[in-house]
């Protein structure tokens, strides 16, 4: 069942434009960054930047919209006999799908260009670009699905991400600088762990060559996150990122009275 | 006296000095030449004059050679191995001997002597030139000397761990010696002094030893100049140090959690010039030290170009390029009584409306971030994250925290060595 849906859904999302429109600012970054940064060190922190904050930014906003534009499809489903899980899985593979599609190849395709798709740095990137896309999916329908108000739901998509890529960090530092007679390292990686843009951003830094600045906060942290167990923890931890919201959202969209 | 008595005085005196110089003469010409061949070298050596040249031929596997007379020794294609058999392979107890491509391998490690392939005990005027060193414990060795010349050699280790390794060159208690064109590989420290005075370090290389590539401890008006030192692993370290001339010497690549591209502990009275500080994690790190001059030297693509502690004074930075580093500079005071006028800065955001090459806004190298992380290290987790970056614009409209005297008055508009890729 969620097959046939599936399709449909799909069908749909790669009719609308803002698929291709995302592939291709991708695409452009990406060659930009490659083309005028001198250094591979810092196109390499430029993408960074564009994976840790527009990319969320955009999950965020084109799932709670899909959401809502989708309010009618969702109500003429679901008076058929079909499961509401099923519907709730196609409509979010249906969205995700597309815009992981769009983003892999947006950026792997001036990658490969440059000779550069094959380093480990770039399937670390791509790596955490494509998990990044699936938390803020899953968070955006949890969103969505709890704000009947579209803008309502944008406006708290937007604080989530905020909150998220922007201000927790100045939370770890309010507390770091609170606790400042304290060792800090044990609580703040404990902290940045618990955020999937910092986890993605830490997990990045440890792939090139920056992690050697971290020093000894850094040592506790590559010990743990160097290692093979390490790097399964922190992928565990962003799947976990995407699975709690995307059982929530799941609910929430079960129980809701259309 | 008659003058026919005063003309033979005369012919006497005349015939008296033919005679004696012509002894001389002959003398000198009576110094022989040996060739050494395996396996009896300590047999020629014991049966050669002073000042006779010995040409060693073949593979020798001998260790724990005295040389006690002044002697050239010169290789061809000449291996002293010494199979790991104890005591240094050569040692050198004369002055003015002189030693010339010969291959030394395989010196026994040992954890109560220092080993060394070739041993300079307090002699003076002692050469070694283009020799081989391979597997050494101590690569050459000197102590209490004077006056010697170590040039061209090629000594290389196999970097195992800090205790079971020695130095390349080791120079102790040790005058006016120079030490050009060598390259050192896989020691524990490339180059080391303690307490050496007038030493010249020039054009050696020093790359992927255990720990500093050069290492300088109590060595007062020495002198380094034209040496690459790359990936170490820990860089240069100079401490404790006066009047030293550091000039034309490249940082590179010392990449790693404790790397410095030059260590500077209490040390006063230094010129640094000319030199370039490229991808280390620390470039300078200056501790305790006083009236430095650092001048014209150029800081690229460092993790912390120059990091300077509160406990360092009247120490000059001027005229150098700060490229593409994560921090510029950094420092764990909010006072800072150095000067860091006219140099270039990429991240300097000012402009220069009266043309004359300086920014007309003075120029903050020290970030707020680096500040925070001075103070609270964990806080480095946070790098790169888009917090940070805000906190950092604010702070640079609006300083608050960072120090007000660590500023660059006179910020260069252009770099001072002209653009460089």
């Amino acid at each position: 069942m969620t097959g046939t849906l599936l399709r449909s859904v799909l069908k749909d999302s790669l009719r609308s434009r803002w698929v291709v429109i995302y592939a291709v600012f991708f695409a452009l970054i990406t060659e930009g960054l490659l083309f005028f940064t001198s250094g591979e060190a810092r196109a390499v922190l430029g993408l960074m930047n564009i994976v840790l904050l527009l990319l969320p930014l955009g999950s965020m906003m084109f799932g709670t919209i899909h959401i809502h534009d989708s309010r009618d499809f969702i109500e003429l489903v679901l008076v058929q006999p079909v499961k509401r899980s099923s519907v709730f899985h196609a409509l979010w593979l249906g969205i995700v799908l597309p815009f992981l599609v769009a983003f892999t190849l947006g950026t792997s395709i001036p990658l490969a260009l440059h000779g550069k798709l094959l380093s480990p740095l770039s399937a670390v990137l791509l790596l955490a670009g494509n998990l990044l896309t699936m938390v803020f999916f899953a968070l955006a329908f949890v969103v969505g699905l709890t704000f009947r108000e579209k803008a309502t739901a944008m406006g708290v998509g937007f604080l989530v991400w905020l909150l998220l890529g922007v201000l927790y960090d100045g939370i770890i530092l309010a507390v770091t600088v609170l606790f400042v007679d304290y060792p800090m390292e044990v609580p703040t990686v404990t902290m940045i762990t618990a955020n999937p843009i910092d986890l993605a951003r830490i997990f990045i830094m440890l792939t090139f060559d920056q992690a050697a600045l971290l020093g000894q906060t850094g040592a506790v942290f590559r010990q743990f996150y160097g290692s093979a167990l390490g790097s399964i923890v922190a992928v565990t931890c962003l799947l976990c990122w995407i699975g709690l919201p995307y059982t929530v959202a799941l609910r929430t969209f079960s129980r809701r009275d259309w | 006296m008659s003058s026919i008595h005063r003309a033979v005085a005369m012919v006497f005196v005349f015939c008296g000095v033919i005679v004696a110089v012509t002894s001389l003469t002959t003398h000198t010409a009576q110094a022989e030449q040996h060739t050494a061949k395996a396996p009896n070298l300590v047999g020629v050596i014991s049966a050669a004059n002073a000042h006779d040249t010995v040409y060693i031929d073949g593979y020798h596997r001998v260790s724990d050679v005295v040389i006690n007379k002044p002697l050239v020794l010169i290789g061809r294609q000449a291996v002293i191995d010494a199979e790991e058999r104890g005591g240094s392979v050569l040692t050198v107890r004369s002055d003015s001997v002189e030693i010339r491509d010969i291959t030394v391998k395989n010196v026994r490690v040992d954890y109560t002597e220092d080993n060394a392939a070739i041993k300079l005990d307090a002699v003076r005027h002692v050469v070694v030139a283009s020799c081989h060193i391979d597997n050494g414990f101590f690569g050459i060795y000197l102590s209490r000397s004077r006056d010697c010349t170590i040039s061209d050699n090629i000594l290389t280790s196999k970097q195992r761990d800090e205790s079971s390794s020695g130095n390349g060159i080791h120079l102790w208690t040790s005058v006016n010696v120079r030490i050009t064109g060598n390259h050192c590989e896989g020691w524990r420290d490339g180059i080391y002094f303690e307490f050496v005075h007038q030493g010249t370090v020039q054009n050696n290389v020093s790359t992927r030893n255990v720990r500093y590539g050069l290492h300088f401890m109590f060595s007062d008006s020495c002198t380094y100049s034209d040496n690459a030192f790359l990936r170490n692993g820990a860089g240069v370290a100079v401490m404790f140090t006066r009047w030293i001339l550091m000039e034309r010497n490249r940082f590179a690549d010392n990449w790693g959690a404790a790397s410095y591209g030059l260590l500077l502990k209490e040390i006063t009275d230094c010129h640094v010039r000319d030199c370039v500080f490229e991808g280390n994690s620390i470039g300078i790190h200056a501790e305790g030290s006083m009236r430095m001059l650092v001048e014209s030297t150029h800081f690229r693509r460092n993790g912390y170009a120059f990091r300077i502690l509160g406990n360092c004074t009247d120490n000059t930075v001027t005229r150098c390029d700060f490229d593409g580093n994560t921090f510029d500079v950094t420092t764990n005071t909010s006072s800072s009584l150095n000067n860091f006028d006219g140099n270039c800065w990429t991240a300097y955001k000012g402009y220069d409306l009266d043309k004359d090459g300086y920014g007309d806004v003075p120029h903050m190298p020290v970030r707020l971030y680096a500040y925070l992380v001075e103070s609270m290290p964990s806080s480095i987790l946070l790098m790169h994250s888009t917090f940070i970056d805000v906190l950092d614009i604010i702070e640079r409209l609006l300083p608050t925290v960072t120090p007000e005297n660590l500023v660059d008055r006179k910020p260069l508009m252009a770099p001072y060595h002209g653009e460089q890729s």
